[in-house]
Protein backbone atom coordinates (compact mmCIF):
# COMPACT_ATOMS: atom_id res chain seq x y z
CA UNK A 1 0.00 0.00 0.00
CA UNK A 2 1.42 3.25 -1.37
CA UNK A 3 1.83 6.07 1.01
CA UNK A 4 -0.23 9.35 0.12
CA UNK A 5 2.53 11.64 -1.43
CA UNK A 6 2.91 8.86 -4.33
CA UNK A 7 -0.50 9.33 -5.33
CA UNK A 8 1.00 12.07 -7.85
CA UNK A 9 3.41 9.58 -9.17
CA UNK A 10 1.36 6.78 -9.07
CA UNK A 11 -1.35 9.14 -11.39
CA UNK A 12 1.33 9.90 -14.20
CA UNK A 13 2.85 6.24 -13.62
CA UNK A 14 -1.12 4.96 -14.71
CA UNK A 15 -1.23 7.38 -17.38
CA UNK A 16 2.11 6.38 -18.96
CA UNK A 17 1.20 2.78 -18.46
CA UNK A 18 -2.05 3.21 -20.16
CA UNK A 19 -0.63 4.29 -23.34
CA UNK A 20 2.52 1.87 -23.33
CA UNK A 21 -0.27 -1.09 -22.75
CA UNK A 22 -2.47 0.40 -25.68
CA UNK A 23 0.58 0.35 -28.00
CA UNK A 24 1.56 -2.97 -27.13
CA UNK A 25 -1.79 -4.23 -27.27
CA UNK A 26 -1.48 -2.95 -30.71
CA UNK A 27 1.43 -4.33 -31.58
CA UNK A 28 0.62 -7.73 -30.17
CA UNK A 29 -2.56 -7.80 -31.96
CA UNK A 30 -0.58 -6.49 -35.02
CA UNK A 31 1.55 -9.54 -34.37
CA UNK A 32 -1.25 -12.30 -34.26
CA UNK A 33 -2.72 -10.55 -36.99
CA UNK A 34 0.55 -11.38 -39.45
CA UNK A 35 1.02 -14.82 -39.59
CA UNK A 36 4.96 -15.06 -38.13
CA UNK A 37 5.88 -17.96 -40.67
CA UNK A 38 5.15 -15.45 -44.11
CA UNK A 39 5.75 -12.39 -42.41
CA UNK A 40 8.27 -10.95 -45.14
CA UNK A 41 9.30 -7.19 -44.53
CA UNK A 42 7.11 -5.36 -46.77
CA UNK A 43 3.80 -6.67 -45.24
CA UNK A 44 5.30 -5.06 -41.97
CA UNK A 45 6.20 -2.21 -43.64
CA UNK A 46 2.64 -2.09 -45.80
CA UNK A 47 1.10 -1.95 -42.14
CA UNK A 48 2.67 0.55 -40.29
CA UNK A 49 2.72 2.62 -43.70
CA UNK A 50 2.15 6.19 -42.80
CA UNK A 51 -0.17 8.67 -44.19
CA UNK A 52 0.66 9.83 -47.30
CA UNK A 53 0.64 13.23 -46.47
CA UNK A 54 3.00 12.66 -43.38
CA UNK A 55 5.12 10.69 -45.38
CA UNK A 56 9.08 12.20 -45.54
CA UNK A 57 10.68 11.27 -49.00
CA UNK A 58 12.57 8.23 -48.14
CA UNK A 59 9.23 6.98 -46.82
CA UNK A 60 7.25 7.58 -49.77
CA UNK A 61 10.40 6.29 -52.09
CA UNK A 62 10.42 2.76 -49.81
CA UNK A 63 6.92 2.75 -50.20
CA UNK A 64 6.63 3.52 -53.99
CA UNK A 65 8.97 0.35 -54.72
CA UNK A 66 7.48 -1.92 -52.46
CA UNK A 67 4.18 -1.32 -54.48
CA UNK A 68 5.94 -1.30 -57.34
CA UNK A 69 7.42 -4.91 -56.59
CA UNK A 70 4.27 -6.22 -55.58
CA UNK A 71 2.48 -4.79 -58.82
CA UNK A 72 5.42 -6.84 -60.80
CA UNK A 73 4.74 -10.10 -58.88
CA UNK A 74 0.95 -10.01 -59.23
CA UNK A 75 0.52 -8.80 -62.67
CA UNK A 76 4.09 -9.29 -64.06
CA UNK A 77 4.26 -5.92 -65.62
CA UNK A 78 6.86 -2.92 -64.59
CA UNK A 79 4.49 -0.51 -63.15
CA UNK A 80 5.68 3.28 -62.66
CA UNK A 81 3.56 4.41 -59.71
CA UNK A 82 4.71 8.61 -59.51
CA UNK A 83 3.48 10.45 -56.92
CA UNK A 84 4.01 14.26 -58.88
CA UNK A 85 2.84 17.13 -56.51
CA UNK A 86 -0.02 19.44 -57.54
CA UNK A 87 1.30 22.52 -60.05
CA UNK A 88 1.03 25.89 -57.75
CA UNK A 89 -1.36 28.16 -58.65
CA UNK A 90 -3.12 25.56 -60.52
CA UNK A 91 -7.67 24.21 -59.65
CA UNK A 92 -8.15 22.40 -61.89
CA UNK A 93 -12.12 22.56 -63.38
CA UNK A 94 -14.39 20.26 -65.63
CA UNK A 95 -16.58 21.62 -67.98
CA UNK A 96 -19.17 19.65 -69.93
CA UNK A 97 -21.40 20.40 -72.68
CA UNK A 98 -24.64 18.91 -72.52
CA UNK A 99 -26.05 20.49 -75.80
CA UNK A 100 -23.26 18.31 -77.61
CA UNK A 101 -22.66 14.98 -75.17
CA UNK A 102 -24.49 12.11 -77.76
CA UNK A 103 -23.94 9.34 -74.87
CA UNK A 104 -21.60 7.05 -76.76
CA UNK A 105 -20.14 6.03 -73.91
CA UNK A 106 -16.80 6.32 -74.62
CA UNK A 107 -15.30 8.01 -72.11
CA UNK A 108 -16.37 5.82 -69.93
CA UNK A 109 -14.28 2.81 -71.57
CA UNK A 110 -11.52 5.30 -72.26
CA UNK A 111 -11.50 5.95 -68.09
CA UNK A 112 -11.60 2.43 -67.29
CA UNK A 113 -8.90 1.76 -69.33
CA UNK A 114 -6.70 4.75 -68.69
CA UNK A 115 -7.24 4.26 -64.52
CA UNK A 116 -7.00 0.39 -64.47
CA UNK A 117 -10.40 -0.47 -63.12
CA UNK A 118 -11.89 -3.94 -62.88
CA UNK A 119 -13.34 -4.95 -66.11
CA UNK A 120 -15.61 -7.79 -64.48
CA UNK A 121 -17.06 -9.32 -61.33
CA UNK A 122 -17.05 -6.38 -60.43
CA UNK A 123 -17.27 -3.83 -63.12
CA UNK A 124 -16.52 -0.30 -62.08
CA UNK A 125 -16.97 2.30 -64.41
CA UNK A 126 -16.31 5.85 -62.54
CA UNK A 127 -18.34 7.81 -65.41
CA UNK A 128 -22.05 6.85 -65.46
CA UNK A 129 -23.69 8.52 -68.55
CA UNK A 130 -27.48 9.64 -67.66
CA UNK A 131 -30.37 9.27 -70.61
CA UNK A 132 -33.30 11.70 -70.02
CA UNK A 133 -36.02 12.26 -72.27
CA UNK A 134 -36.65 15.63 -73.55
CA UNK A 135 -39.30 17.87 -71.62
CA UNK A 136 -39.61 15.55 -68.83
CA UNK A 137 -38.18 16.54 -65.22
CA UNK A 138 -34.61 16.54 -65.36
CA UNK A 139 -31.99 17.71 -63.18
CA UNK A 140 -33.31 17.31 -59.78
CA UNK A 141 -34.75 14.22 -60.47
CA UNK A 142 -32.00 11.87 -61.28
CA UNK A 143 -34.11 9.18 -60.98
CA UNK A 144 -36.12 8.90 -63.94
CA UNK A 145 -32.77 9.23 -65.89
CA UNK A 146 -31.64 5.84 -67.35
CA UNK A 147 -27.77 4.54 -67.28
CA UNK A 148 -28.75 1.21 -69.02
CA UNK A 149 -29.90 2.30 -72.41
CA UNK A 150 -29.09 0.22 -75.12
CA UNK A 151 -29.82 1.76 -78.62
CA UNK A 152 -28.19 1.07 -81.81
CA UNK A 153 -27.35 4.37 -82.76
CA UNK A 154 -26.68 7.26 -80.44
CA UNK A 155 -27.56 10.07 -79.77
CA UNK A 156 -31.51 8.71 -79.93
CA UNK A 157 -34.38 11.20 -81.16
CA UNK A 158 -35.67 12.49 -78.28
CA UNK A 159 -33.45 11.88 -75.68
CA UNK A 160 -30.20 13.64 -73.85
CA UNK A 161 -27.32 12.46 -72.11
CA UNK A 162 -25.78 13.77 -69.17
CA UNK A 163 -22.39 11.55 -68.08
CA UNK A 164 -21.63 12.24 -64.39
CA UNK A 165 -18.49 11.06 -62.61
CA UNK A 166 -16.65 12.73 -59.21
CA UNK A 167 -17.16 16.31 -59.40
CA UNK A 168 -14.08 17.59 -57.44
CA UNK A 169 -15.93 19.17 -54.86
CA UNK A 170 -14.67 22.44 -53.24
CA UNK A 171 -16.73 21.22 -49.73
CA UNK A 172 -16.55 17.39 -50.41
CA UNK A 173 -19.18 15.33 -48.38
CA UNK A 174 -17.15 12.37 -48.75
CA UNK A 175 -13.79 13.95 -47.23
CA UNK A 176 -15.74 15.50 -44.20
CA UNK A 177 -17.22 11.44 -43.24
CA UNK A 178 -13.99 9.19 -43.84
CA UNK A 179 -12.88 8.14 -40.19
CA UNK A 180 -9.52 7.28 -41.30
CA UNK A 181 -8.49 10.63 -43.30
CA UNK A 182 -8.20 7.67 -46.83
CA UNK A 183 -9.56 10.74 -48.87
CA UNK A 184 -8.67 14.52 -48.59
CA UNK A 185 -8.66 16.95 -51.07
CA UNK A 186 -5.37 18.39 -52.80
CA UNK A 187 -4.11 21.90 -53.24
CA UNK A 188 -4.92 21.64 -56.98
CA UNK A 189 -8.39 20.45 -56.12
CA UNK A 190 -8.60 16.75 -56.67
CA UNK A 191 -9.93 14.29 -54.15
CA UNK A 192 -7.79 12.14 -53.89
CA UNK A 193 -8.42 8.29 -52.11
CA UNK A 194 -5.49 6.44 -50.51
CA UNK A 195 -6.52 2.63 -51.40
CA UNK A 196 -4.04 1.42 -48.48
CA UNK A 197 -5.79 3.88 -45.70
CA UNK A 198 -9.10 3.08 -46.59
CA UNK A 199 -10.78 0.98 -44.72
CA UNK A 200 -13.76 -0.02 -46.93
CA UNK A 201 -16.44 1.38 -44.68
CA UNK A 202 -17.74 3.09 -47.39
CA UNK A 203 -19.06 6.35 -45.19
CA UNK A 204 -17.86 8.01 -48.39
CA UNK A 205 -20.08 6.78 -50.74
CA UNK A 206 -23.33 7.20 -48.76
CA UNK A 207 -22.08 10.67 -48.05
CA UNK A 208 -21.70 11.49 -51.85
CA UNK A 209 -24.31 13.27 -53.69
CA UNK A 210 -23.08 12.04 -57.24
CA UNK A 211 -22.65 8.42 -57.00
CA UNK A 212 -19.18 9.01 -57.63
CA UNK A 213 -17.42 6.48 -55.79
CA UNK A 214 -17.33 2.61 -56.37
CA UNK A 215 -15.97 -0.15 -54.01
CA UNK A 216 -14.03 -3.25 -55.15
CA UNK A 217 -16.37 -5.95 -53.72
CA UNK A 218 -14.17 -8.45 -54.61
CA UNK A 219 -10.22 -8.30 -56.13
CA UNK A 220 -10.42 -6.14 -59.12
CA UNK A 221 -10.10 -7.89 -62.46
CA UNK A 222 -7.57 -6.69 -65.10
CA UNK A 223 -6.21 -8.17 -67.70
CA UNK A 224 -2.63 -8.17 -67.83
CA UNK A 225 -2.49 -6.95 -71.08
CA UNK A 226 -4.47 -4.25 -70.55
CA UNK A 227 -2.88 -2.78 -67.18
CA UNK A 228 -1.81 0.94 -68.02
CA UNK A 229 2.00 0.83 -66.42
CA UNK A 230 2.02 4.77 -66.01
CA UNK A 231 0.26 5.68 -62.69
CA UNK A 232 0.03 7.78 -59.92
CA UNK A 233 0.00 6.25 -56.33
CA UNK A 234 -3.38 8.38 -55.42
CA UNK A 235 -4.83 7.84 -58.73
CA UNK A 236 -4.74 4.78 -61.19
CA UNK A 237 -2.29 2.42 -59.76
CA UNK A 238 -3.71 -0.78 -59.21
CA UNK A 239 -6.11 -1.00 -56.44
CA UNK A 240 -7.28 -4.43 -53.61
CA UNK A 241 -10.40 -6.00 -52.88
CA UNK A 242 -12.25 -3.84 -49.98
CA UNK A 243 -11.29 0.17 -51.28
CA UNK A 244 -13.04 2.85 -52.58
CA UNK A 245 -12.32 4.28 -56.00
CA UNK A 246 -13.51 7.46 -58.06
CA UNK A 247 -12.21 9.57 -60.80
CA UNK A 248 -9.60 11.81 -60.50
CA UNK A 249 -9.38 13.91 -63.06
CA UNK A 250 -6.51 11.03 -63.93
CA UNK A 251 -4.03 12.81 -62.00
CA UNK A 252 -1.33 10.82 -62.91
CA UNK A 253 -2.00 12.74 -66.77
CA UNK A 254 -3.28 16.18 -65.57
CA UNK A 255 -0.28 16.39 -62.97
CA UNK A 256 1.87 15.97 -66.00
CA UNK A 257 0.45 18.61 -68.12
CA UNK A 258 -1.90 16.38 -70.20
CA UNK A 259 -5.64 16.30 -70.61
CA UNK A 260 -7.80 13.61 -68.83
CA UNK A 261 -8.13 11.03 -71.19
CA UNK A 262 -12.32 11.56 -71.21
CA UNK A 263 -11.48 14.89 -72.73
CA UNK A 264 -9.36 13.16 -75.04
CA UNK A 265 -11.14 10.17 -76.53
CA UNK A 266 -14.72 12.66 -76.67
CA UNK A 267 -15.81 12.17 -80.07
CA UNK A 268 -17.84 15.62 -80.22
CA UNK A 269 -15.50 17.68 -78.19
CA UNK A 270 -18.03 17.90 -75.26
CA UNK A 271 -15.40 17.95 -72.59
CA UNK A 272 -13.41 20.68 -71.58
CA UNK A 273 -10.60 20.97 -68.75
CA UNK A 274 -8.20 23.65 -67.61
CA UNK A 275 -6.79 25.64 -64.33
CA UNK A 276 -9.99 27.78 -63.19
CA UNK A 277 -7.08 30.08 -61.78
CA UNK A 278 -5.50 31.07 -65.52
CA UNK A 279 -8.52 33.52 -67.31
CA UNK A 280 -7.60 32.72 -70.41
CA UNK A 281 -8.05 28.88 -69.98
CA UNK A 282 -11.37 27.02 -71.83
CA UNK A 283 -12.70 26.32 -68.82
CA UNK A 284 -12.58 29.74 -67.78
CA UNK A 285 -13.98 31.02 -71.16
CA UNK A 286 -17.15 28.82 -70.41
CA UNK A 287 -17.82 30.18 -66.91
CA UNK A 288 -17.54 33.61 -68.36
CA UNK A 289 -18.91 33.43 -71.99
CA UNK A 290 -21.69 30.19 -71.51
CA UNK A 291 -24.73 29.09 -69.55
CA UNK A 292 -23.47 26.92 -66.56
CA UNK A 293 -24.54 24.98 -64.29
CA UNK A 294 -23.27 23.08 -61.36
CA UNK A 295 -25.28 19.56 -60.60
CA UNK A 296 -27.18 20.08 -57.10
CA UNK A 297 -25.08 23.19 -55.99
CA UNK A 298 -28.24 23.73 -53.40
CA UNK A 299 -26.43 20.59 -51.59
CA UNK A 300 -23.42 23.40 -51.03
CA UNK A 301 -20.52 20.94 -51.88
CA UNK A 302 -19.50 23.74 -54.42
CA UNK A 303 -18.54 20.91 -57.35
CA UNK A 304 -15.30 22.11 -59.72
CA UNK A 305 -17.32 20.47 -62.27
CA UNK A 306 -19.66 23.04 -64.68
CA UNK A 307 -21.70 21.69 -66.90
CA UNK A 308 -22.19 23.89 -69.65
CA UNK A 309 -24.69 24.67 -73.01
CA UNK A 310 -22.61 25.88 -76.11
CA UNK A 311 -25.62 27.00 -78.08
CA UNK B 1 -21.57 60.85 -132.41
CA UNK B 2 -21.04 57.84 -133.94
CA UNK B 3 -17.27 57.95 -133.09
CA UNK B 4 -18.47 59.04 -129.38
CA UNK B 5 -20.76 55.85 -129.16
CA UNK B 6 -17.25 53.97 -130.51
CA UNK B 7 -14.96 55.41 -127.61
CA UNK B 8 -18.16 54.32 -124.69
CA UNK B 9 -17.99 50.74 -126.23
CA UNK B 10 -14.22 50.40 -126.49
CA UNK B 11 -14.17 51.79 -122.59
CA UNK B 12 -17.04 49.74 -121.25
CA UNK B 13 -15.11 46.25 -122.83
CA UNK B 14 -11.90 47.17 -121.55
CA UNK B 15 -13.81 47.75 -117.89
CA UNK B 16 -15.47 44.34 -118.35
CA UNK B 17 -11.76 42.38 -119.34
CA UNK B 18 -9.78 44.31 -116.42
CA UNK B 19 -12.68 43.76 -114.17
CA UNK B 20 -11.47 40.33 -113.38
CA UNK B 21 -8.03 40.40 -114.17
CA UNK B 22 -8.10 42.48 -111.31
CA UNK B 23 -9.61 39.95 -108.98
CA UNK B 24 -7.45 37.41 -110.34
CA UNK B 25 -4.21 39.55 -109.50
CA UNK B 26 -6.20 40.07 -105.69
CA UNK B 27 -6.44 36.25 -105.56
CA UNK B 28 -3.01 35.33 -106.27
CA UNK B 29 -1.86 37.11 -103.30
CA UNK B 30 -2.47 34.86 -100.43
CA UNK B 31 -2.56 36.42 -96.69
CA UNK B 32 -3.90 34.76 -93.36
CA UNK B 33 -7.59 35.94 -93.01
CA UNK B 34 -8.09 35.93 -89.24
CA UNK B 35 -5.04 36.27 -86.62
CA UNK B 36 -5.43 32.90 -84.61
CA UNK B 37 -3.13 31.55 -82.12
CA UNK B 38 -0.81 29.24 -83.39
CA UNK B 39 -1.39 25.69 -82.85
CA UNK B 40 -1.44 22.39 -84.94
CA UNK B 41 -4.27 21.20 -86.86
CA UNK B 42 -4.00 18.59 -88.40
CA UNK B 43 -4.38 17.46 -92.60
CA UNK B 44 -7.94 18.11 -94.13
CA UNK B 45 -9.05 14.37 -94.41
CA UNK B 46 -9.03 14.01 -98.48
CA UNK B 47 -10.37 10.72 -100.18
CA UNK B 48 -7.54 8.99 -101.11
CA UNK B 49 -6.22 10.18 -104.46
CA UNK B 50 -8.75 13.23 -104.62
CA UNK B 51 -5.96 16.46 -103.81
CA UNK B 52 -4.73 17.93 -105.62
CA UNK B 53 -8.07 18.97 -107.44
CA UNK B 54 -5.74 20.39 -110.39
CA UNK B 55 -4.51 16.56 -110.88
CA UNK B 56 -8.21 16.48 -112.85
CA UNK B 57 -9.12 20.54 -113.48
CA UNK B 58 -6.31 22.11 -114.79
CA UNK B 59 -6.89 20.81 -118.57
CA UNK B 60 -10.75 21.23 -118.00
CA UNK B 61 -12.72 24.22 -119.30
CA UNK B 62 -14.62 25.91 -115.96
CA UNK B 63 -18.26 25.89 -116.42
CA UNK B 64 -19.69 28.66 -114.21
CA UNK B 65 -23.67 26.88 -114.60
CA UNK B 66 -25.01 25.72 -111.69
CA UNK B 67 -26.20 22.01 -112.46
CA UNK B 68 -26.51 18.28 -110.89
CA UNK B 69 -22.69 16.86 -111.30
CA UNK B 70 -23.46 13.82 -113.37
CA UNK B 71 -19.86 12.80 -114.52
CA UNK B 72 -17.62 13.11 -111.50
CA UNK B 73 -18.41 13.57 -107.49
CA UNK B 74 -21.36 12.05 -107.59
CA UNK B 75 -21.14 10.52 -104.75
CA UNK B 76 -21.30 13.90 -102.99
CA UNK B 77 -24.51 14.16 -100.89
CA UNK B 78 -25.08 18.02 -100.87
CA UNK B 79 -26.86 19.05 -97.70
CA UNK B 80 -25.70 22.47 -96.41
CA UNK B 81 -27.56 25.56 -97.68
CA UNK B 82 -27.99 23.58 -101.10
CA UNK B 83 -30.96 26.19 -101.96
CA UNK B 84 -28.94 28.82 -101.46
CA UNK B 85 -25.83 28.06 -102.77
CA UNK B 86 -23.63 25.33 -105.37
CA UNK B 87 -20.04 24.07 -105.55
CA UNK B 88 -18.03 27.44 -106.88
CA UNK B 89 -18.93 29.30 -104.01
CA UNK B 90 -16.75 27.48 -102.03
CA UNK B 91 -14.49 25.96 -104.39
CA UNK B 92 -12.67 28.49 -106.91
CA UNK B 93 -12.76 28.48 -110.17
CA UNK B 94 -9.47 29.31 -111.24
CA UNK B 95 -7.10 27.56 -109.05
CA UNK B 96 -9.26 24.42 -107.51
CA UNK B 97 -6.37 23.75 -105.37
CA UNK B 98 -7.66 26.85 -103.37
CA UNK B 99 -11.13 27.63 -101.38
CA UNK B 100 -12.89 31.08 -102.21
CA UNK B 101 -14.07 33.29 -99.71
CA UNK B 102 -17.17 35.89 -100.09
CA UNK B 103 -14.95 38.85 -101.03
CA UNK B 104 -13.03 36.50 -103.68
CA UNK B 105 -9.79 35.89 -101.56
CA UNK B 106 -8.51 32.22 -101.65
CA UNK B 107 -7.12 30.35 -98.79
CA UNK B 108 -5.67 26.73 -98.45
CA UNK B 109 -7.92 23.34 -97.37
CA UNK B 110 -6.00 23.56 -94.34
CA UNK B 111 -6.95 26.43 -93.30
CA UNK B 112 -10.68 25.55 -94.53
CA UNK B 113 -12.04 27.28 -91.26
CA UNK B 114 -11.71 30.63 -92.03
CA UNK B 115 -14.29 29.37 -94.85
CA UNK B 116 -16.50 28.13 -92.33
CA UNK B 117 -16.98 30.87 -89.97
CA UNK B 118 -17.95 33.48 -92.77
CA UNK B 119 -21.45 32.04 -91.98
CA UNK B 120 -20.89 30.43 -88.56
CA UNK B 121 -19.43 33.12 -86.77
CA UNK B 122 -20.36 32.21 -83.22
CA UNK B 123 -19.14 28.68 -83.46
CA UNK B 124 -15.76 30.17 -85.06
CA UNK B 125 -15.17 32.10 -82.20
CA UNK B 126 -16.03 29.34 -80.11
CA UNK B 127 -13.51 27.20 -82.00
CA UNK B 128 -10.83 29.81 -81.68
CA UNK B 129 -11.16 29.61 -77.87
CA UNK B 130 -11.52 25.64 -77.81
CA UNK B 131 -14.60 25.63 -76.60
CA UNK B 132 -16.28 24.37 -79.53
CA UNK B 133 -14.96 20.94 -81.51
CA UNK B 134 -12.23 18.63 -79.68
CA UNK B 135 -8.92 18.93 -78.16
CA UNK B 136 -6.33 16.87 -77.44
CA UNK B 137 -2.43 17.43 -75.71
CA UNK B 138 -1.35 19.75 -73.12
CA UNK B 139 -4.18 21.46 -70.74
CA UNK B 140 -1.56 24.17 -70.32
CA UNK B 141 0.84 23.67 -73.35
CA UNK B 142 0.90 22.43 -76.68
CA UNK B 143 -2.68 21.43 -78.27
CA UNK B 144 -4.54 19.93 -81.45
CA UNK B 145 -6.99 21.23 -82.86
CA UNK B 146 -9.12 19.57 -85.50
CA UNK B 147 -10.40 21.17 -88.68
CA UNK B 148 -14.10 21.80 -89.14
CA UNK B 149 -14.12 19.03 -91.44
CA UNK B 150 -12.60 16.58 -89.83
CA UNK B 151 -16.18 15.65 -87.77
CA UNK B 152 -18.47 17.45 -90.46
CA UNK B 153 -18.75 16.70 -93.90
CA UNK B 154 -18.87 19.80 -95.60
CA UNK B 155 -21.25 19.04 -97.69
CA UNK B 156 -23.49 17.31 -95.47
CA UNK B 157 -22.40 18.78 -91.90
CA UNK B 158 -24.83 17.02 -89.57
CA UNK B 159 -22.97 15.12 -87.21
CA UNK B 160 -23.84 11.10 -87.46
CA UNK B 161 -25.17 9.02 -85.06
CA UNK B 162 -22.86 6.01 -83.94
CA UNK B 163 -22.74 3.23 -82.15
CA UNK B 164 -22.73 3.39 -78.45
CA UNK B 165 -20.51 1.40 -76.45
CA UNK B 166 -21.86 -1.34 -73.95
CA UNK B 167 -24.27 -0.17 -71.09
CA UNK B 168 -23.20 -1.20 -67.90
CA UNK B 169 -24.06 -4.01 -65.58
CA UNK B 170 -26.97 -3.73 -63.75
CA UNK B 171 -25.70 -4.44 -59.73
CA UNK B 172 -28.15 -7.20 -59.54
CA UNK B 173 -25.58 -8.90 -62.01
CA UNK B 174 -22.69 -7.13 -60.81
CA UNK B 175 -21.65 -7.68 -57.43
CA UNK B 176 -20.42 -4.26 -56.97
CA UNK B 177 -23.05 -1.93 -55.26
CA UNK B 178 -22.63 1.46 -56.16
CA UNK B 179 -24.79 3.69 -55.00
CA UNK B 180 -27.67 4.82 -57.70
CA UNK B 181 -27.14 8.46 -58.43
CA UNK B 182 -29.37 10.61 -56.41
CA UNK B 183 -30.78 7.97 -54.11
CA UNK B 184 -30.64 10.28 -50.95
Amino acid sequence: MPCNNDDDDKKKSISISRRGLLKGAALGLASIAIPVGNAEASVWDAFFQKHFTEMSKDELQSTIARLEKEYKEKYAVDIKVGAEKPIPNVLFGYGLDLSRCIGCRKCVYACVKENNQSRHDPQIHWISVLRFKKGEKWVNDLEQSDMYYNPEKTPEEGYFYMPVQCQQCEKPACVKVCPTKATWKEPDGIVVVDYNWCIGCRYCMAACPYGARHFNWASPNIPKEEINPTTHYLGNRPRMKGCVEKCTFCIQRTRNGKYPACVEICPVGARKFGNLLDKDSEIRYCIDNKRVFRLKEDLNTSPKFYYFFAT
Amino acid sequence: MKLKIIAYLIMSITIIFIQPLKVYAEEAVYKPVHDIPKFFVPKPPFTDGIFPCSDCHSGMEVNTKRRVLTDEHTNIIFKHAEKQRWCLDCHNANDRDMLRLYDGRLIPFTESYNLCGQCHGDIFRDWKAGIHGKRTGSWNGEKTYRLCVHCHDPHNPKFKAIKPEPAPIRPSENGTHSLPIGNH
